[in-house]
C-alpha cells in the first residue's frame, strides 16, 4: 500500500484523459495519470469519423453552434456549445501540430469531409480511423513530457469529504487497485481530480463500446454526490454491425453510402424518414427508420439493413474509408467492395453524464469531468456525429488548465442542487438506490478532514470492500451483468414506452439485490478480472437505474428520447436537464435549466427537421 | 480442470476441420481463406447434425493456465473447455464464453473486440494473432491458446509488457518539430507523403511482432514495432533535417536496424497488415545514404 501526491490526478487515459494532462503539465502542475488499461488501448481509438471544426473560409464557428443547437434538440447548453465551436479550430490544429497524421487536400492542407447535421463539410479526418490517430498522437506527446502514467491501475473509489451538502464536499484524491499486484494505492491530488472515464456502453447487450466502457467515473461521481445529467439520451449509431456491434463510421455515409431495406427500397426517401438529408440524416432518425423497417418485415436476417458503398468505387473507399473494408470482411464476413454491409442499431454514446460547467468543474471542489463520461452540456438530446472527438480535446484542455489552478474564465454554467428549479414527479415501480443503508465512503467520511485522512479514510472502507467481495463464495457478478444489459436492450432502447421502462426498473431491482450476493472466486492478487469486473457490474447497475428513471419521468419526444404515447417535443413542460442525485442512497430526481442564450444571440427552439 | 460440457460432436468436426485446413493452407488472402472454409463448413453441416444428438457444435479450447501465487496454477498447464460454437465466433468471444460460462478466474486482457486497442494478441495454434480478429472457423480444432512467447507470463494469457514499452519509448516515439506555423495554420503535408507513413501509423502496440521476432527474444533488439515508430517519423515530410539526422542515429545503433535478418516473421503476423520488414529495410538504406552523405 503507498500514498502518491500529485498536484493533478487525471483518470483514464482515453482522448480527455491525455488532452487534460498535458495541459495540465503545460500550466506548470505536477499531473499523473491513473489508467485501468494502458492508454493505447483506451476506447478513444475506435473512433472513426472525426472532428468537427469550423477551420476553412466559408465556415464559421457561428454556424458550428447553429447545427449542434439543432442537433441537440435543444437541450445543449449554449455556453458550453459555443465554447466548444469556437475552441475546436485551435485544438484541432494543435493535433497537427503535434504530427497527427490527417486525410490532406491536393494542396497538402488538412482535409474535411460532410457528416450528419452539419451545415458544411468540417469535419476534420484521418482516414477512418481518427480517434486512433488521435489517441496516439497525444499519448506521444504524454510520453515526450515525461507525465506520470500509472497503468493498469483501476480506480474503485473517489476520495472525499462528507459535509451533508454535495457542494460543501472536497474531493482530495482516489483510491487505485494495482491490478498487476493486487495492491491498494491511495493517490492525493491538492490540485484535483479529473475523471475521463468514459461512457458506460456496456450496460447495453448490443453496443459499439469497449468491454471495459463501464462508466466507472460516472458512478463514482454519482455515488460521491455529483449529480448525473440527461443519462436518458442515449446515441444508437444506425451503422454498427449485426453479429458484434463494430462500427462501421457514419463517414460512409458521409461519402455517399446508400441505405437499402430488404425490397430494395432507399427507405431513408421512399418512406419519408427523412426529408433532404436521406442516409445524412440525424443519427437517431436514421437508427429509428432502420428499426422501423425491420419491425414492418422489410429488413434482414438479424433485423438489418443494407449499407451499401460500391457505387463509391474501390480508389476512393480505399483513399478515405479503407478500414472500412477490414471490419466489415474481420467481423461480418463481407467484402463492402463487392456487396452491401449489413448493418443495424447499436448503442454508441451517452450524451448524459457528470454535471460539469465549462471549466469540466462539478459541484464538488477539487472534482472535474470531461470526454464522454462529461455532460456540460454540448450535445443535450443527440450529439451529432464529429462532435466528440472536439469535445474531448476542447474540454479536456480546460478541465485540465483549471486543476493546475489557471485562470478559464467564469463560467455561466451553474451546477449542483443549488441549480434546481423544480422536483421530479415519477412514481417508479420499485424502490430505488441502496439497498440497505450500507453507506459508501463519501457518505461514510471522517471527522478530521485533512486530504491525507480523506484518502487514508477511503483507502480503508475499499479494502475492507476488496476482502469482502474476494472472501464471500456468491454469484457471479457476470449472470447479473448480463441479465442488466438483456433488459437495457429489451426496455431501454430506441423506443421507449411506460410499461418497459418500468420493467427495466424492477429488472435492475432484481439485479442489485442479487448483486448483494456476489463474490470473487479467483482467489488471486495477481491480475484479478474477476474482482475488477465485480466491481465494474455494481457500477453498471447504479447508472442504469438513473438512465431508466430519466426516461420513464421524460414524457415526450426529444432527440434520442423516443416514448411511446408522446410523439411531439414538448418545450413548455420539457424543455429542463434531468438530474438525479444519489442523496445518500436514496436518488433525488430533479431538473435544472437549459441555457439557450448565446454570446450574442439566442437559440429559439425550432422543429428539428432535417 | 474446472469445466466440462457434453462433447457432442468435437471429434467429427475437428476432423472435418482438419481436412479442410490442409487444402486451404496454400491459398494467398486470408480471408479468401476463411470464406471458402466457411463455404465448406456449410456443406459439411448437415452430416455433423445428423451425427450428433443435438446441432450444436462445440469448439475444444486448450488454454494454458499459470498463477504464481495460487496452489495448483504455480506449475503452468493446459486446461480443456467446450464451448458452444456460433457461426462468426472469434477465439476472443469462446474465450470470454469460457470464463463468464466456466471459471471466472480465467484471465485475458482484452477491451475493444475490433482490433485497435491491441490488448489481445495471444499465441493462437503456434501463431501470434489477435483472438478478436480470429475466427474459429479458420482453426484447427481444438484450438490452442497460450500467451505470447518470449514475454514473462503475468497469470494465464496475461504476459508483462514492460519490455515492448521501454522499446517504443527508446526511439523518441513523438513528433519532435517545435518550428510549427501559429495559430490555425497547419503544416502542409503532400497527399503522397501522407501515403507513404499510412502503413506505419497503423500500429496498435499489440506486440505480436516483437514475440514473434527471435532476434529480440530476450535481448535488447528496438524490434520491428519500434523501428517502425521511428520510420513514421523519419518518413514524415514536417519533421525537419537535424531531426530525422538525430533518429537515423538512433535506429542504426547497435540495437537498431542491422540486428534485423529480414526473416518476415514480423510482417507475418502483424494483424494490421503492416509491412514490416520493408519499413527496416528501408530504414536501412536511408541509414547507408545518410552515412555516405558524410564522407
Amino acid at each position: 500500500m503507498t500514498l502518491y501526491e500529485h498536484d493533478v490526478i487525471v483518470v483514464g487515459a482515453g482522448g480527455a484523459g491525455l488532452r487534460a494532462a498535458i495541459a495540465a503539465h503545460e500550466s506548470g502542475a505536477d499531473v499523473a495519470m491513473v489508467t485501468k488499461l494502458h492508454p493505447v488501448r483506451s476506447h478513444t481509438g475506435a473512433a472513426e469519423g472525426g472532428i468537427n471544426a469550423a477551420l476553412k473560409d466559408g465556415d464559421d464557428w457561428h454556424d458550428h453552434a447553429y447545427d449542434t443547437m439543432k442537433g441537440s434538440d435543444y437541450l445543449g447548453d449554449a455556453p458550453a456549445v459555443e465554447t466548444l465551436c469556437k475552441d475546436s479550430p485551435q485544438e484541432t490544429m494543435q493535433l497537427e501540430h503535434w504530427g497527427m497524421a490527417f486525410s490532406r487536400e491536393e494542396d497538402g492542407r488538412v482535409s474535411q469531409r460532410p457528416f450528419g447535421g452539419l451545415s458544411f463539410p468540417r469535419t476534420t479526418y484521418a482516414g477512418a480511423e481518427t480517434g486512433h490517430h488521435l489517441l496516439h498522437t497525444m499519448y506521444e506527446q504524454v510520453v515526450k513530457r515525461g507525465i506520470q502514467v500509472y497503468d493498469e491501475q483501476y480506480v474503485m473509489e473517489l476520495a472525499v469529504t462528507d459535509e451533508p451538502e454535495p457542494e460543501a464536499r472536497t474531493c482530495y484524491g482516489c483510491i487505485g487497485y494495482d491490478i498487476k499486484t493486487g495492491e491498494l494505492n491511495g493517490f492525493i491530488a491538492s490540485g484535483g481530480v479529473v475523471l475521463a472515464t468514459g461512457g458506460p456502453g456496456q450496460m447495453y447487450a448490443h453496443t459499439t463500446n469497449a468491454v471495459a466502457q463501464t462508466g466507472d467515473g460516472q458512478a463514482m461521481a454519482y455515488r460521491a454526490g455529483v449529480p448525473l445529467q440527461d443519462m436518458e439520451f442515449v446515441q444508437f449509431h444506425p451503422t454498427t454491425l449485426p453479429s458484434t456491434g463494430v462500427l462501421i463510421s457514419e463517414g460512409v455515409r458521409g461519402e455517399g453510402g446508400i441505405l437499402y431495406n430488404s425490397e430494395g427500397e432507399r427507405f431513408m426517401f421512399e418512406y419519408g424518414y427523412a426529408n433532404n438529408d436521406g442516409e445524412l440524416a440525424s443519427r437517431d432518425v436514421v437508427a429509428r427508420a432502420e428499426v422501423t423497417e425491420a419491425n414492418a418485415g422489410r429488413g434482414f436476417e438479424d433485423d438489418a439493413v443494407h449499407l451499401d458503398m460500391r457505387h463509391l468505387g474501390e480508389e476512393r473507399i480505399t483513399d478515405r474509408l479503407e478500414n472500412i473494408i477490414h471490419l466489415a470482411t474481420d467481423f461480418e464476413g463481407v467484402n463492402p467492395l463487392e456487396e452491401p454491409m449489413p448493418v443495424k442499431p447499436g448503442q454508441h454514446y451517452e450524451m448524459g453524464g457528470i454535471e460539469t460547467d465549462e471549466n469540466g468543474e462539478t459541484c464538488i471542489s477539487g472534482l472535474y469531468a470531461a470526454g464522454e463520461c462529461a455532460c456540460v452540456s454540448v450535445h443535450g438530446a443527440n450529439r451529432l456525429g464529429g462532435n466528440a472527438l472536439p469535445e474531448l480535446i476542447v474540454f479536456g484542455a480546460r478541465a485540465g488548465r483549471h486543476a493546475a489552478g489557471e485562470d478559464t474564465g467564469t463560467p455561466q454554467i451553474e451546477t449542483g442542487p443549488s441549480a434546481r428549479i423544480e422536483d421530479g414527479d415519477v412514481e417508479p415501480p420499485v424502490e430505488l438506490g441502496a439497498v440497505k443503508s450500507t453507506s459508501t465512503v463519501a457518505d461514510g467520511g471522517t471527522k478530521d478532514d485533512s486530504p491525507r485522512s480523506v484518502v487514508n479514510a477511503t483507502l480503508e472502507a475499499e479494502r475492507e470492500r476488496v476482502d469482502r467481495l474476494m472472501e464471500t463464495d456468491g454469484i457471479n457478478h457476470a449472470d447479473v451483468r448480463s441479465d442488466l444489459q438483456e433488459t437495457m436492450t429489451a426496455n431501454v432502447n430506441v423506443f421507449r414506452n411506460e410499461d418497459g421502462l418500468k420493467q427495466a426498473l424492477r429488472d435492475i431491482r432484481d439485479c442489485r439485490e442479487r448483486y448483494q450476493s456476489v463474490g470473487v472466486s479467483d482467489p488471486s492478487r495477481t491480475y484479478n478480472t474477476d474482482l475488477i469486473q465485480t466491481i465494474e457490474t455494481r457500477n453498471l447497475i447504479d447508472q442504469a437505474e438513473v438512465l431508466t428513471l430519466g426516461a420513464l419521468a421524460r414524457t415526450e419526444f426529444r432527440g434520442a428520447h423516443w416514448r411511446q404515447g408522446y410523439q411531439e417535443r414538448d418545450d413548455e413542460e420539457w424543455l429542463k436537464h434531468t438530474m438525479v442525485a444519489w442523496n445518500n442512497g436514496d436518488p433525488d430526481l430533479y431538473y435544472t435549466d437549459v441555457l439557450l442564450e448565446g454570446e450574442d444571440k439566442r437559440y429559439e427552439p425550432k422543429i428539428r427537421s432535417y | 480442470m474446472s469445466t466440462n460440457v457434453p462433447d457432442t460432436d468435437t471429434e467429427n468436426h475437428a476432423d472435418t476441420d482438419t481436412e479442410n485446413h490442409a487444402d486451404t493452407d496454400a491459398q494467398p488472402a486470408p480471408q479468401q481463406r476463411r470464406l471458402a472454409k466457411k463455404r465448406e463448413r456449410r456443406e459439411h453441416a448437415p452430416q455433423s447434425e445428423t451425427n450428433g444428438d443435438t446441432d450444436q457444435q462445440t469448439v475444444e479450447l486448450k488454454v494454458f493456465r499459470y498463477d504464481p501465487e495460487v496452489e495448483g496454477k504455480r506449475e503452468p498447464r493446459f486446461d480443456d473447455f467446450h464451448v458452444p460454437f456460433t457461426k462468426g465466433m472469434t477465439v476472443l468471444d469462446a474465450l470470454i464464453y469460457a470464463r463468464d460460462t466456466f471459471d471466472s478466474s480465467l484471465t485475458f486482457r482484452h477491451s475493444c473486440r475490433q482490433a485497435i486497442c491491441g490488448s489481445d494478441a495471444l499465441f493462437i495454434n503456434g501463431a501470434q494473432r489477435l483472438g478478436c480478429q480470429t475466427q474459429l472457423s479458420d482453426l484447427e480444432w481444438p484450438v490452442r491458446i497460450e500467451p505470447l512467447p518470449h514475454q514473462e507470463v503475468v497469470k494465464d494469457l496475461v504476459v508483462d509488457m514492460e519490455h515492448f514499452y521501454e522499446q517504443m519509448d527508446a526511439v523518441d516515439p513523438y513528433f519532435k518539430d517545435e518550428d510549427v506555423p501559429d495559430g490555425l495554420e497547419e503544416q502542409r503535408q503532400d497527399r503522397e507523403n501522407r501515403e507513404k507513413i499510412k502503413m506505419s501509423t497503423r500500429c496498435i502496440w499489440c506486440g505480436a511482432c516483437m514475440s514473434s521476432c527471435n532476434i529480440a527474444a530476450g535481448g535488447n533488439y528496438l524490434g520491428p514495432a519500434a523501428i517502425n515508430k521511428a520510420y513514421r517519423f523519419v518518413m514524415d515530410e514536417r519533421e525537419d533535417g537535424d531531426v530525422t539526422q538525430e533518429r537515423l542515429e538512433t535506429i542504426e545503433a547497435e540495437e537498431g536496424v542491422w540486428r534485423c535478418q529480414t526473416q518476415f516473421s514480423c510482417t507475418d503476423v502483424c494483424p494490421k497488415d503492416i509491412p514490416l520488414t520493408e519499413h527496416i529495410q528501408e530504414l536501412k538504406r536511408e541509414a547507408v545514404k545518410n552515412n555516405l552523405k558524410f564522407w
